[in-house]
């Protein structure tokens, strides 16, 4: 295998272990907890290699996803001292590891490959080269290993628990009642989260990491109303993220991570603007579309009211609407095209009146009020 | 070195008062804004805008091509505003929430801004630090120049916020009933949040873009445990936040190696934790012995109490009660050896020969008052035992 394929793969797999555990950030209302654990895993990282004095041990991620699960108790017990804020205690717990992890590292590990910049800057192209040799045989890189049996306890998780996880998020207190233990859920599922960090942040980096667990959940959200889909679609988006992400790189020769970024962003953009029903585009094509429903209704009961009065003759007239509905002829001439368009109304010799199924459309919107 | 030889350098070792002045100004501005942004439940909001100020400073500097600090700082502004207000129109018009908007916003601009920055890497003449240190943070770089920007800055944001003191307040606490007074809130609101997007853009190229955050949040909630007055509460966190700063300047000045950013956030945080756990009144210390203390009460209370219905079953007073007796009373509870000492001491109850215990006069007349202070009406006389239930549920 090319080490460029493997660059994607690798990609492709970082991106769609971090954008299962996202889809419950999001939904949870929990998106900035992975900004604070994808930077305090710097702290457990540090720790650990303080006291076994080695980068290669796997200790060292078992002590970052510790921390990370540190990271949400702690933020937890400020939370419930009730001296501040949800958000101010993310605010204050989260920098304040995070410097302790670099006053750590610039005292007792200088001259360690490790330091602060990992964590804007993971470096994938150089991950092909840092192979995972177990007894002669080239299991690939290590990276692209660690990050599969990761991806693979994600979606294990996550079918294994979906009736819980789902039931948990949507409705806690029901959650609870029937005897599941949305706690239980919630750091099973922060576990998770960290271990995903832990793994991606050495790839790509921990702000990547943040990008790649809530952009494409987050354009999934805007696209699908259902879980499994909102899953399925936050994958593919990620996916389409880390090749897009890596052609662009290639293309302006820079860094892959970046570049990943930068086309999540485009994606999200593109959801925000043409999601079915949520669209901006598609809201305003249907507000517009209302406006002239309604007022094709206006009409058409306006019309009913004056049928066979003997005010009818003036009533029914085109001209007339701007006196009775308060209608610019520009307007009125448009709502009658859209009326005819739609057989709500006939027109004859500068008269207008309303066909059967004009009546009924009528005859309905007032029996609704 | 000793405090004297470090307030010394403060004040006249040239290089070491730069800096210190630049990180007294970051903090002071961070801690005053902050401050509206905790009671804004604006916290993290701070976080995303300093991560998305990254492209603004490349950009700013791709265009120019100076290094210059207010170039790059403008930049930074430009690109922290439109965040914020991207954000703000991402949670009006979507059903995003908005930690995930800031999630958003914070990782695609910063992504930007990396893709960007190894962009401007070759570009020839390029100096790669010069940018970089608005990721990281380097305060040991300030010059009287870079000092002069963030000073300018700090002193338009501060005087703004002294200026227009009483709306901002207004709004922080109740919008609605802002507009309702005819003040135009939204305006309001979007100009402090401008202050706050600038109070970072001043901080940036001291402490880098992670640790911003820190000085936005901790100043403010560590300010808040102190007092329940505003003044005094934004006062304080600009005296948190620029203590802070010149602690931290100091600090790392002594020659371990320590770089200035970090070391600032931890005095912080430090501050905050003691804030949290000391503080008069709200403070967890307190609070803690504020409950052992009521705790303690209603054990005194209740053991008096419970001899007193125990002596109501016995003709004389004089009667000796057994702390097994007692203990039967108030099942699941232990002490009461040490409660009814401590009884003794205040002249309420006696002890009699045996380990047992009665009350006196003074013992009555206080348990009588209790029961009466918690609305129950103490029986004039004996009552058979299963009828009487004297003890405050």
């Amino acid at each position: 295998m090319s080490s460029q394929l493997e660059i994607v793969l690798i990609a492709v797999v970082v991106a769609a272990a971090c954008a299962l555990p996202g889809v419950f950030l999001i939904l949870r209302r929990m998106a900035m907890m992975s900004d604070a654990i994808s930077h305090t895993v710097l702290l457990g990282i540090v720790i650990v290699f303080l006291l076994v004095d080695d980068l290669d041990n796997p200790l060292l991620m078992v002590g970052a996803a510790a921390m990370g699960l540190l990271t949400v108790t702690l933020v937890e017990i400020v939370t419930r001292t009730k001296l501040v804020n949800e958000d101010a205690a993310i605010g204050i717990v989260f920098p304040g590891l995070f410097a302790l992890a670099v006053v750590l590292i610039s005292v007792y590990a200088r001259d360690v490959h490790l330091d602060e910049h990992i964590v804007f800057q993971g470096d994938l192209v150089f991950a092909p080269f840092d192979r995972l040799v177990i007894g002669g045989i080239d299991l690939g890189p290590r990276t692209l290993v660690t990050m599969t049996v990761i991806l693979a306890l994600n979606v294990a998780f996550i079918v294994a628990l979906y009736k819980e996880l789902k039931l948990a998020t949507f409705d806690a207190g029901l959650a609870a009642a029937l005897g599941f233990s949305p706690v239980v859920v919630h750091y099973l599922l922060m576990a998770l989260v960290s271990i995903t960090a832990v793994g991606a942040f050495d790839a790509v980096g921990s702000i990547l990491v943040i990008a790649l667990m809530i952009v494409p959940p987050a354009s999934a959200y805007l696209i699908t109303d259902r879980l499994a889909w909102m899953m399925s679609l936050s994958v593919m988006i990620g996916v389409i993220g880390a090749v897009g992400g890596y052609g662009l790189s290639r293309w302006l020769d820079t860094t892959i991570g970046g570049s990943m970024v930068t086309i999540l962003g485009l994606a999200f953009g593109l959801a925000l603007l043409f999601a079915p029903t949520r669209g901006t585009v598609s809201i305003v094509r249907r507000r517009r579309r209302q406006r002239w429903v309604f007022a094709q209704t206006m009409l058409a009961i306006h019309l009913l009211h004056h049928e066979g009065t003997p005010e009818a003759e003036i009533e029914s007239r085109v001209d007339h609407l701007w006196e009775s509905l308060r209608w610019e002829p520009g307007v009125a001439e448009r709502v009658i095209r859209h009326a005819e368009q739609h057989g709500v109304v006939r027109r004859s010799a500068g008269m207008l009146s309303l066909t059967s199924e004009g009546r009924g459309l009528a005859q309905e919107a007032l029996s609704r009020s | 070195m000793n405090l004297t030889e470090l307030l010394d350098d403060l004040l006249f070792d040239y290089t070491l008062r730069t800096v210190a002045l630049g990180t007294a100004i970051v903090g002071i501005v961070s801690g005053v804004l902050g401050s509206y942004a905790l009671l804004r439940k604006q916290s993290l909001l701070g976080d995303a805008i300093s991560h998305a100020a990254l492209p603004g400073v490349v950009l700013a500097f791709m265009i120019t091509r100076s290094y210059g600090s207010i170039v790059l700082m403008a930049g930074a502004l430009v690109s922290g505003v439109l965040a914020t207000l991207l954000i703000l129109a991402v949670v009006r018009s979507t059903r995003i929430k908005e930690d995930s908007a800031l999630g958003i916003a914070l990782s695609v601009f910063f992504g930007l801004g990396l893709m960007l920055l190894t962009v401007t890497q070759r570009m020839p003449g390029a100096r790669q630090a010069s940018l970089e240190r608005f990721l990281f943070g380097q305060a040991a770089t300030l010059v009287v120049a870079d000092v002069i920007a963030m000073g300018v800055l700090a002193v338009v944001a501060v005087g703004l916020v002294m200026l227009l003191w009483k709306e901002f307040k207004l709004v922080s606490f109740d919008t609605e009933f802002a507009s309702s007074l005819g003040f135009p809130a939204r305006a309001l609101e979007v100009a402090l949040t401008t202050l706050l997007v600038v109070a970072i853009v001043v901080g940036l190229q001291a402490v880098g873009v992670i640790l911003m955050s820190a000085l936005v949040v901790a100043p403010g909630a560590a300010a808040r445990q102190w007092t329940d007055r505003f003044g005094v509460m934004v006062f304080l966190a600009g005296a948190f936040g620029g203590f802070s700063g010149v602690a931290g300047a100091a600090l790392s000045s002594t020659g371990s190696g320590l770089s200035t950013g970090p070391v600032i956030v931890l005095v912080v945080s430090l501050i905050t934790v003691v804030s949290m756990l000391l503080a008069p009144n709200r403070g967890l210390v307190w609070n803690w012995v504020r409950q052992l203390r009521q705790r303690r009460q209603f054990r005194i209370e209740t053991v008096l109490v419970d001899l007193l219905a125990l002596s109501q079953q016995h003709e004389s007073i004089d009667y000796g009660h057994t702390v097994e007796a007692i203990h039967a009373m108030n099942r699941g509870r232990r002490g009461e050896a040490r409660t009814l000492r401590s009884l003794q001491e205040k002249g309420l109850v006696t002890s009699r020969p045996g380990g047992r215990w009665s009350m006196t006069e003074a013992g009555i007349v206080e348990a009588r008052r209790i029961l009466e202070a918690t609305g129950e009406i103490p029986d004039p006389g004996p009552l058979p035992i299963g009828q009487v239930r004297v003890t405050p549920s």
